[in-house]
């Protein structure tokens, strides 16, 4: 089960982690300002959020949410308005939280900010690019206004266009554009001063499944060819899932899960039961439950904030028994089964907008 | 709030394998004042057309040559006729060229913020160490000077004729200074004007009509009604009336500190103390059009 809202500091005492408790009064204490350039492998936390909230007048954008999001790639996952976006500017230093408070690199948002900002890299979901200039140019411009001495942004330019896959195109101007091209123009600039860690927003917006798969491959490559740490946010789960070593969910600015991406799809020994209801048992489920229990098998508390669940029984098989117990405990309440099947979680269960779920769908169809 | 780190990466593991063809950047990060600087380079630069297509280049430097062609004909036939003095002061000539000026401020200004706004660049901005304030310098700067070039090359056109044309050193210096504090004030009251319209009219055509309305309406409007009170009699109300409008500040403020005579109906500018409200009011505009400028800024956000 998955503990929303607890204390962030508590959680980072676990025994995986043991020394961590060193590293915590010096992170604590917000006056890490001297931190150079530590390869992101090394640092153990590249975000941590303890409580924070962002109240716009007429919504709650972010809800008490504690992170901590070590190196590597994660995933933000939330339908549109979760909260995404507003999260990624507070994390920039550009948006005050309305309460607690967020570090990254192991710098306060609220006072170093502009510190953050030289380390980090900020790739935006909407469009950015001037139409008249070219990559090149725009490029070395905004390697300039990262701090880059004017040689050593034209170097970085060429260097990270590169790696992004744009070549001869680099030299027309951005206006005339594929889609694609134009989010790997988003991408380098993003890169261009080699951050610590990047920030993209919904990166793969807008591309056809082509384009997507490219521009997943090419954040994987981000973290694991470059060292450079990603956050990447998405409304679409299953994209997610090869991309990232971990996959924070959120929902109406709450955390739904926060989770390393191989618990979420591994085959496990979970059965999943659905029954039907009877008018001597108007509630099936709720019935077998307790038949089960009686049997000496436990029902998964299903209170994981899983939509829907409420309706299928989650248990742990011990072995071929189990079918048998399960079976017999139905027939013998006089309830159909609907189903009962071998699980193998998959990430977009957590996933709680129909709207979105058709929407993945979709993508996946593609 | 399970929240493992990467079972690719065991903990504390400090070794980092990179791909060979990704180098690491590990030298200079200059930071906020080296960005703002080179935010103002740049910027200044696309006033002009540099670093931008051949065709954004055509009307700046156009106007820029539109700009110094009398000036240098004005000295070339003061030479030739051996003329006492050169037959416009260094005060006037912006005066006489402020169509020219406002065509350039309305087609820069645009160009320099309204292309930023509306191509969502903003953004990409303050997501590096620069702050909503270093935008809002670096432009103003950049336009200011962009303006201020444009403006007191014919003046050094002028300068250099007269002092060929063997005219007096100590006057001409005098007036060329004066000529060029007029229209470093111009330069700043012009590009802040331009400025604040067209950061809120992110379309660029709009931009451009919306400043050339401001420039010339206001002109003609405070012209035509200090004419009119001039021919009424009534010429006391005429330096009031030119408080509004860019134009006829500058010029009631050069006249009244800067030994110009004015353009005004009967040519009398205003008063000292009547001066002393013009340098407030232009003062007053500049630094709202600041601060307006930054307002606006602290609402584009992301
Ligand atoms: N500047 C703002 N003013 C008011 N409400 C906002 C603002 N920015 C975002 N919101 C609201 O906050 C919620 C979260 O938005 P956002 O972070 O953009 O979601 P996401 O990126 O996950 O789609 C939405 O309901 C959105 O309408
Ligand atoms: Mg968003």
């Amino acid at each position: 089960m998955w503990k929303t809202g607890a204390a962030l500091w508590d959680l980072r005492v676990t025994p995986r982690c043991p020394y961590l408790w060193s590293l915590m009064p010096m992170q604590l204490c917000g006056v890490t300002t001297g931190v150079v350039r530590v390869t992101t492998v090394g640092d153990v936390t590249v975000i941590a959020t303890e409580s924070l909230s962002k109240r716009f007048p007429r919504v709650t954008a972010l809800d008490r949410l504690s992170l901590d999001v070590g190196p590597g790639v994660t995933g933000l996952v939330g339908a549109n308005g979760a909260g995404k976006s507003t999260m990624i500017k507070i994390l920039l230093g550009l948006s005050p939280a309305s309460e607690g408070r967020a570090e990254v690199l192991g710098l306060d948002v609220a006072t170093e900010g502009a510190a953050i900002r030289e380390r980090v890299g900020y790739m935006p979901e909407h469009d950015c690019l001037p139409p008249d200039v070219s990559a090149t140019e725009f490029v070395v411009h905004m390697a300039r206004m990262s701090g880059l001495p004017p040689t050593a942004a034209r170097e970085r330019t060429a260097d990270t266009l590169r790696h992004v896959g744009l070549y001869e195109e680099r030299y027309r101007p951005i206006g005339g554009y594929s889609t694609g091209m134009k989010q790997r123009v988003k991408l380098a600039q993003a890169l261009v001063h080699d951050p610590q860690l990047v920030f993209l927003d919904e990166p793969t917006n807008g591309l056809d499944p082509v384009g997507r798969d490219d521009m997943l491959g090419l954040i994987r490559r981000i973290y694991t060819d470059f060292g450079i740490s990603v956050l990447v946010t998405s409304h679409l789960l299953g994209e997610l899932e090869r991309t990232c070593d971990h996959v924070v969910v959120i929902d109406g600015g709450k955390l739904l899960r926060s989770s390393s991406t191989t618990d979420f799809t591994q085959t496990t020994a979970t059965l999943a039961v659905e029954v039907t209801d009877t008018d001597a048992h108007p509630d099936g489920t709720r019935a077998v439950r307790e038949a089960l229990h009686a049997r000496g098998v436990e029902v998964l508390d299903s209170q994981s904030g899983l939509p829907g669940a409420g309706h299928i029984l989650l248990l742990t098989a011990q072995g071929e028994e189990t079918y048998d117990v399960v079976r017999d405990v139905v027939a013998d309440l006089g309830l159909g089964l609907v189903r009962m099947e071998q699980r193998r979680h998959h990430i977009s269960e957590v996933f709680t907008n129909e709207d979105e779920q058709r929407k993945e769908a979709v993508g996946h169809g593609s | 709030m399970a929240v493992e780190h990467p079972v690719t990466v065991p903990s504390g593991d400090q070794t980092r394998i990179h791909n060979i063809g990704y180098r690491t950047y590990d030298g200079p990060r200059l930071g906020r004042s080296y960005a703002t600087r080179s935010l103002y380079s740049q910027s200044l630069r696309g006033a002009y057309g540099l670093g931008r297509s051949v065709k954004s280049k055509v009307l700046p430097m156009l106007l820029f040559v539109v700009m110094c062609v009398p000036a240098a004909i004005m000295v070339a036939v003061a030479v030739a006729t051996k003329a006492k003095d050169l037959p416009v002061d260094y005060t006037r000539y912006a005066i006489i060229m402020q169509a020219v000026i406002s065509l350039y401020v309305a087609s820069q200004a645009p160009q320099s913020v309204s292309r930023d706004l509306r191509f969502k660049t903003v953004p990409l901005y303050f997501s590096r160490p620069i702050e909503t304030a270093d935008y809002v310098r670096a432009k103003y700067a950049a336009l200011a000077s962009a303006m201020f070039i444009l403006t007191a090359a014919p003046l050094i056109v002028l300068y250099v004729g007269a002092l060929l044309a063997k005219l007096d050193f100590a006057d001409q210096t005098k007036g060329f200074g004066q000529g060029l504090v007029s229209v470093a004030l111009l330069s700043l009251l012009f590009a802040g004007i331009g400025l604040v319209i067209a950061s809120v009219t992110p379309r660029r055509g709009f931009g451009i009509a919306a400043v050339i309305a401001v420039m010339t309406i206001s002109y003609g409007a405070v012209s035509t009604l200090q004419a009119i009170a001039d021919a009424q009699g009534s010429s006391s109300a005429v330096p009031w009336i030119g408080l509004f409008s860019p134009v006829t500040l500058i010029d009631g403020l050069q006249s009244a500190f800067l030994g110009a005579n004015s353009a005004f109906p009967g040519a009398v500018g205003p008063s000292n103390g009547e001066g002393v409200v013009y340098v407030l009011a232009v003062l007053g505009l500049i630094a709202a059009c600041y601060g307006l400028l930054m307002r606006r800024y602290k609402k584009v956000g992301l």
